[in-house]
């Protein structure tokens, strides 16, 4: 059965993978993107990862995918197509796939995974506590690391979108 | 009980009959179902609620010609609009024009799937259940800024432009204040949420902060689900119909359900969250589980009833009015708000009987 559900899911992130990179429509490759991406969330649904599934869904689906969506809608028309790439271009871009997939597959065939028996759902308040924790394993440099990442991300936006406005007043206090 | 021997002794025949895959399959076709004919009954309901109450507000009586007191009204509605020929604008992207619809019901019918009606009627009782809600919430959007793109229609894409910065905006709102009361109950798990409340709502429990949690997120909710006084998405007299406005027949029916199942599972969110779900107040029928279902179905329709109030008495706020009361009142509002309640909690001062 759960063999069954995961070729299902395989089959959609590839179809849709494919057919995300070769639509000539730019708003129908982002849908075909947002199916890759929730396909990657049932995968972790299906091995009972479900707060690394939700966030899948929050961040990717519910947050970079409309994101994208609402550039296309602010600078794409509905009659416009994407330009055909040369073929010069498209041979080095065929070439770092294909070395990307080598050293994807490589890595991956030459690890010894380890056969876990009984898999246990991670609880939300374990990951919570492995992210504050400063002993070993714990994760709060790059947790802190993060945050001072976003504050500098979200005084950099307040800064472009006020730009003008903000150096004017600065002017008139001088 | 009743409901509980019903799903069981369904599970049990179904088992008894059919190899092991066949019958889990068709379990989960049956709930499947179940939970189709819900959605279908309830936004039907509901809408018929929603003209009843208008009709009331205005001093007018409503419909109440087809079946008893007009109960048949919707029904009559949902099958004419099955007979009318689906339009469609001429250059518009056909498959994304006709994929929105899906995104919108999809991820309502998911939502759905995880509210606990009962003890024994939840669907996927998940250990991140309501923050599988925040996240599929998101998700939502996404089918109506599809359809106001692809109609190729100005209308329809300034209405879905709106809704975007709308949801995106209020969605914050949305998960801190049910992050707040996360933050008494330490589970994100709604069984174990509801099982928490039985020393105590906890609008109660949480008292002062809870109360400004529950204010936060009734405002936000209605604005996520783009209804007045937030329907910038369709106001009327500046966008047509906004998003759907190329859309008819069954289509459009798509999104006119997905809106009230929408109100419907902020209601129940909210039921849950801070009106103990399926318990009874002071737990006057915990001896009879079954009347859960009566009492989840009970505040969630006062709660509906309070979103329809807001429609029927508020007026609609411009754009820039929507941004700022997110940005510089409840957003702030709300972060003050969790650190209150995480001091609350932290220093025992919950209400509890």
């Amino acid at each position: 059965m759960e063999r069954i559900v995961f070729y299902i899911l395989a089959l959609i992130i590839i179809i849709f993978a494919f057919a995300s990179v070769t639509s000539r429509k730019m708003l129908r490759s982002v849908i075909y993107l947002l199916f890759v991406l929730s396909g990657i969330a049932g995968v972790y649904f299906l091995i009972d990862y479900n707060f690394l599934a939700a966030i899948q869904l929050t961040i990717y689906a519910g947050g970079i995918i409309v994101l994208i969506i609402f550039s296309v809608l602010l600078v794409h028309h509905i009659e416009m197509r994407l330009e055909i790439a040369k073929t010069s271009r498209k041979i080095t871009t065929g070439i770092a796939c294909l070395l990307g997939l080598g050293v994807f597959l490589f890595t991956i065939y030459s690890y010894r995974f380890n056969v876990v028996e009984n898999s246990l759902t991670t609880n939300v308040d374990e990951i919570g506590i492995k992210l504050l924790s400063y002993e070993a394993g714990g994760f709060i440099l790059p947790f802190e690391v993060i945050s001072v990442l976003l504050l500098a991300a979200m005084i950099g936006a307040i800064i472009i979108a006020k730009g003008n406005k903000l150096s004017e007043n600065n002017n008139q206090t001088k | 009980m009743i409901l509980l021997s019903i799903t069981e002794n369904i599970h049990n025949w179904l088992f008894s009959i059919m190899p092991e895959g066949v019958a889990s399959i068709v379990e989960m076709v049956l709930i499947a179902v179940v939970y189709l004919t819900i959605f279908a009954v309830a936004g039907l309901f509901l809408v018929l609620l929603e003209r009843r109450v208008a009709a009331w507000f205005q001093l007018r009586i409503g419909p109440n010609r087809v079946g008893f007191q007009g109960l048949l009204q919707t029904m009559a509605d949902a099958i004419k609009l099955l007979t009318k020929e689906l339009t469609g604008t001429e250059r518009a992207d056909k498959f994304l024009y006709n994929l929105a619809p899906y995104f919108v019901i999809i991820s309502a019918l998911m939502a759905l799937a995880v509210i606990p009606f009962t003890k024994e009627f939840h669907a996927f009782d998940i250990n991140i259940g309501i923050f599988f809600l925040i996240a599929i919430s998101s998700i939502g959007v996404i089918g109506i800024l599809l359809g106001g793109w692809s109609s190729n229609n100005k209308f329809a894409l300034i209405g879905a432009m709106r809704s975007g910065v709308q949801t995106i905006s209020y969605e914050l709102s949305v998960g801190l204040s049910l992050l707040t009361m996360v933050v008494i109950t330490g589970t994100l798990q709604l069984s174990e949420i509801i099982e928490f409340q039985k020393n105590g709502w906890l609008i109660v429990q949480g008292h002062i902060p809870a109360i400004i949690a529950f204010m936060v997120f009734m405002i936000s909710g209605t604005a996520e689900t783009n209804r007045a006084p937030f329907d910038m998405v369709e106001a009327e007299s500046e966008l047509g119909a906004g998003f759907h406005t190329e859309y008819s027949g069954m289509k459009f029916a798509y999104f006119f359900l997905a809106e009230f199942i929408n109100m419907f599972i902020i209601a129940a969110i909210a039921t849950t969250m801070f009106f103990g779900g399926w318990l009874s107040p002071f737990g006057i029928t915990e001896s009879i589980p079954w009347l859960g279902v009566f009492w989840f179905l009970a505040k969630t329709m006062g709660l509906v009833f309070l979103m329809m109030w807001f429609r029927w008495t508020f007026p609609r706020l411009r754009v820039d009015q929507l941004l700022t009361l997110e940005w510089k009142y409840l957003l702030p509002i709300n972060l003050v708000n969790m650190v209150v309640m995480a001091l609350i909690v932290w220093l025992n001062l919950t209400i509890r009987f």
